[in-house]
């Protein structure tokens, strides 16, 4: 059990039964009255945001969070299948919860599962992931503009904008958090 | 600022006292926590040392010292902070009020900062005076019930700090006054209105600064709330603390006296318009 002394920012909390991260916090303790302890808490599953002040006499419950390394099998009727390589015991996650992920996820590469209470809620990648281009417009010799940026598509289908020089069949590393081309690579 | 703040005592003939930091018994309050120090507590404040001194019959005494309050940690509270205490005998609150807003007028004037300061890009006016306001008028303008509902609820300190504080003192100080009994634990009651306390806050900027109030000098009574609030903290944790016999056998000497704690901290930050109190210290706990 958590004291509401051990509020802080980033704690993950369970309240009806729901896990919360606590995005904002301020202590407040006006004269000689009892401790305040205001937050802004995040609904993990739901993502739906609320305010609540507590007082020094609350307690809660951790959420039960636990992060997994798991390998991306496949992709069936928009539901994502991961396997846990210790114990071979399969998930599925959906569209919503894979997020942003879903860009640049391949068969077979290893991703964080977030559990709450054994039920996926989220997917982490590596910060950056090497992709291969799949479909570029040619590099037109003497376009020596620096700065020019063109879309290309990877082999997940994302799209992205790259340095004009980049060609169909390359490899190119990319910021998983931003989503934004970071480098080429050179096998 | 510590300075400007001795020289204005020392002008006033007040003497300048130290008392010890680490005491057995703390005045026993159900919303302080004290830090222990082996069997002993550092002191949440200096208050039953320098009420023992006014007892033994020092008419005009202010301290400057750090004060320790255990799980205290906000934009505005460090565990260990600078208080600055003074008590005068035969004084009542409102003088007390008046002394205070000569106090921090004084202190802008040796900093050379003038009548008016900047508190987040508005002008905010030290000019005297100060208004004044009850707190059942405050909470009448600001608040969505009144004092005594609040109470009822449970909620005073709540609707305090989120509907009334931060419209309090925001382009000049302002002393809010008459808490109610429930939220005075060493003040007497007012002479013209027994149901409030004779207790008041120094407000600026929309934060606290400051607690003052006429002393209680009726040890009957005093032993009587501290039963209840060691009461309390027995029922939350277990535990009663000790109760502050010398103290309570003081203040049957005691004079009639107001007294009052500024957070130094806090008066720091108004001075440099700061947002929080991390920036008016070198060293908040987390970097130790």
């Amino acid at each position: 059990m958590y004291t509401a002394s051990d509020l802080r920012k980033g704690l993950r909390i369970k309240i009806d039964g729901d896990p919360y991260v606590i995005t904002e916090f301020n202590f407040v303790k006006p004269g000689k009255g009892q401790a305040l302890y205001r937050c802004k808490l995040k609904n993990m599953i739901t993502g739906s945001q609320f305010e609540r002040t507590f007082r020094s006499v609350d307690m809660f419950d951790p959420a039960d969070l636990q992060v997994k390394t798991m390998q991306y099998l496949y992709m069936e009727e928009g539901k994502y299948c991961f396997m846990d390589t210790t114990t071979f015991e399969q998930v599925f996650v959906t569209e919503d919860q894979v997020g942003e992920a879903k860009n640049f996820l391949l068969e077979n590469v290893e991703a964080e599962v977030l559990f709450f209470e054994d039920r996926p809620l989220g997917v982490t990648l590596p910060n950056s992931v090497d992709l291969v281009v799949t479909k570029a417009d040619p590099w037109i010799k003497g376009d020596t503009v620096s700065g020019n940026a063109k879309p290309v598509t990877v082999e997940t289908g994302y799209v992205v904008l790259v340095p004009s020089f980049i060609e169909e069949g390359e490899k190119i590393r990319i910021d998983t958090r931003s989503g934004e081309y970071l480098t080429r690579v050179k096998d | 600022m510590i300075e400007a703040l001795r020289r204005f005592f020392l002008e006033r003939d007040y003497l300048e006292v130290e008392t010890p930091a680490r005491i057995p018994a703390p005045a026993p309050e159900t919303h302080i926590e004290p830090v222990p120090s082996g069997d002993w507590f550092l002191h949440p404040s200096p208050e039953l040392c320098m009420k023992r001194l006014l007892a033994a019959g020092y008419p005009r005494i202010f301290q400057i010292c750090r004060c320790f309050r255990a799980g205290e940690r906000g934009d505005r509270h460090l565990p260990e902070f600078t208080m600055l205490e003074w008590y005068r005998r035969g004084i009542d609150s409102r003088e007390l009020m008046d002394e205070c807003e000569a106090l921090v007028r004084s202190v802008a004037e040796d900093l050379g900062m003038g009548d008016v300061l900047s508190c987040r890009g508005k002008p905010f006016r030290l000019s005297a005076p100060w208004p004044r306001l009850s707190v059942r008028d405050a909470f009448a303008a600001h608040a969505s019930i009144s004092p005594e509902e609040a109470l009822r609820q449970e909620r005073f300190e709540e609707v305090l700090a989120f509907e009334v504080e931060p419209l309090l003192g925001r382009e000049t100080p302002l002393f809010l006054h008459s808490y109610p009994m429930a939220h005075a634990s060493l003040a007497r009651a007012d002479r013209d209105d027994p149901s409030v306390a004779e207790r008041f806050e120094l407000y600026m900027a929309g934060m606290e600064l400051a607690n003052g109030f006429a002393e209680l000098t009726d040890p009957v009574e005093q032993r009587r709330r501290f039963d209840e609030a060691r009461a309390e903290v027995e029922r939350r944790v277990g535990t009663a603390p000790p109760q502050p016999e010398r103290f309570l056998r003081a203040l049957e000497r005691m004079p009639e006296a107001s007294g009052i704690a500024l957070g130094v901290d806090r008066l720091a930050m108004v001075f440099c318009d700061a947002a929080t109190i991390d920036e008016v210290v070198a060293f908040p706990p987390e970097i130790l």
